[in-house]
């Protein structure tokens, strides 16, 4: 057996590892809480086999392709020195992969839906696309600000928990302001903006900025870019639900 | 076919969603770095890799798991299955749905165990940290913190209390936690919060507050059915902190015994 094959095995081992719960789970439930058969069990396993060997190739691809990419970039933009670039492409990177995000296109269109429903909105196609388009570039917008606001607080070394509590601060707040249907809206509007792609880049970005400045540490400095994109999308959907 | 199809149609979306990234890279390579990165046939390789890991993956839960799991939601939080035949009347009582706050525990941690984005969070703090984070600690630790989090967000849609009591009470407790924790953790507490509510986990978790919300009389499926997310994203920030305190306080307990036992000798 050649060496390649041996460890493209070991991955897949791996990968089965990480799904064993999940398949673990839904089993046991299937069969012994609801006594139900499992149906299309053969579409069943095809789809297995499908997301074992994405997730084996996704693992490999970040540690060979995404890790590589934002500490490269990270690096060769402090080497420029060049803070404006650096925040520019701080936003950039936060609007450009949340604003096509599938997961923030279905519930800003579910939002406008409960907007409607509550009496804000005229119920017709027209308001309801406007509202659904506007929500989803506040979220965009917000998740831009959240990563050139992390990638200056890297800058600068400040404690991440201030401007987290507060911004939760912030939010508890607005909560009590903004109209009800819009609340739960919001909270998941936070959980939606970081998707698969979007998570390594970002954290290789804030890992690569506080290994290449000096007096910055990775653990300590380097994480934290994902607390802000999750947290800045509930600030301005709150918003957004008061002002629209 | 219908397979390859799918199959087709999802790498399609996936280049079509890495698209906006893609450009804002090359951009960025092109006109203001203007250097070759090291190893670029490498770094497309592995980006190629991820693209088609991240179609497969996806086809493969909307073909196997999804499906299921969305029925399962259904079957779980029925009527005739919770009162064991009867109808619901009234105010549903909290005690008949063990079987859904098991449930909720046991997605909620498997769905956290196979999410791709907290793997690559893990496997980056472990290398940063020198392996002081171990990548399964961290995994095991956010799992469990969003188990207890969508099972308590499923009794909250259960008796109908208000989300933000619940979720301004956790924040409480994140800023008490964070206050006392070791600063060390702190950021990355914090982000797993972010990273747990990704591909696998929001579909299933969404699909059960939906179907508790729309069979429980009473409650809105708008107002009760969203918010589970919240949970799964609050609690593992309380779970990590709480790890990086147990942690602390082992190593003080260790260092402590350390010196006991260089007194006596």
């Amino acid at each position: 057996m050649t060496k390649g094959l041996k460890a493209f095995l070991f991955l897949i081992l791996e990968s089965l590892r990480d799904l064993a719960p999940i398949i673990l789970v839904i089993a046991f439930f299937q069969l012994v809480v609801l006594q139900q058969p499992i149906p299309n069990l053969d579409r069943i396993l095809v789809g297995l086999v499908l997301v074992l060997l994405g997730l084996t190739f996704f693992i490999q691809g970040l540690q060979m392709g995404l890790f590589p990419i934002g500490e490269n970039m990270a690096g060769a933009l402090t080497r420029k020195g060049n803070l404006f670039w650096l925040l520019a492409f701080a936003f950039l990177l936060g609007f450009g992969t949340t604003v096509a995000e599938p997961a923030l296109i279905a519930v800003s269109a579910e939002a406008a839906s409960a907007a409607a429903e509550g009496g804000f909105l005229a119920p017709d196609a027209k308001s309801k696309a406007d509202y659904a388009f506007g929500l989803r570039m506040t979220v965009a917008f917000s998740v831009g600000i959240a990563i050139l606001l992390g990638v200056f607080r890297i800058l600068k070394g400040w404690p991440i928990h201030y401007l987290i509590i507060g911004g939760y601060l912030l939010v508890v707040l607005l909560t009590f302001a903004a109209p009800p249907e819009i609340v739960g809206v919001a909270y998941d509007s936070g959980g939606v903006t970081t998707s698969t792609v979007t998570v390594p880049l970002v954290t290789a970005l804030g890992v690569g900025l506080a290994s290449t400045i000096r007096g910055r540490n990775p653990l300590t400095d380097g994480f934290g870019l994902i607390a802000f994109a999750s947290l800045t999308p509930m600030i301005f959907v709150l918003i957004y639900g008061m002002v629209v | 076919m219908e397979l390859l199809s799918h199959l087709a149609t999802t790498t399609l979306n996936t280049i079509l969603d890495v698209l906006p990234i893609a450009a804002i890279l090359l951009f960025f390579q092109v006109v203001v770095v203007r250097q070759r990165p090291p190893h670029l046939g490498r770094l497309l390789i592995g980006f190629a890799y991820v693209l088609i890991g991240l179609a497969l993956f996806l086809v493969g839960l909307e073909e196997a798991l999804f499906p299921l799991g969305e029925i399962m939601a259904k079957q779980l939080t029925d009527p005739a299955f919770i009162t064991g035949g009867g109808t619901l009347s009234g105010e549903p009582f909290w005690g008949d749905y063990l079987w859904v706050y098991a449930f909720a525990a046991c997605i909620g941690f498997a769905t956290t165990i196979a999410e791709p984005s907290l793997i690559a969070v893990a496997l980056k703090a472990s290398s940063v940290s020198g392996g002081a984070v171990s990548v399964w600690g961290l995994r095991l630790t956010v799992a469990v913190g969003v188990a207890v989090g969508v099972s308590l967000g499923a009794f909250r849609i259960v008796t109908g209390t208000p989300l933000h009591f619940y979720i301004a009470a956790g924040y409480v407790i994140v800023v008490v936690q964070t206050i006392y924790s070791n600063k060390d953790l702190v950021p990355l507490a914090y982000d797993s919060g972010g990273v747990t509510t990704s591909t696998v986990t929001v579909p299933l978790v969404t699909a059960l507050g939906l179907g508790l919300a729309s069979t429980i009389p009473g409650r809105n499926t708008v107002i009760d059915g969203f918010g589970l997310i919240a949970f799964a994203s609050l609690f593992p920030m309380m779970s990590v902190l709480a790890y990086a305190q147990i942690s602390t306080w082992r190593r003080q307990r260790s260092l402590l015994r350390e010196k006991g036992e260089r007194d006596e000798t």
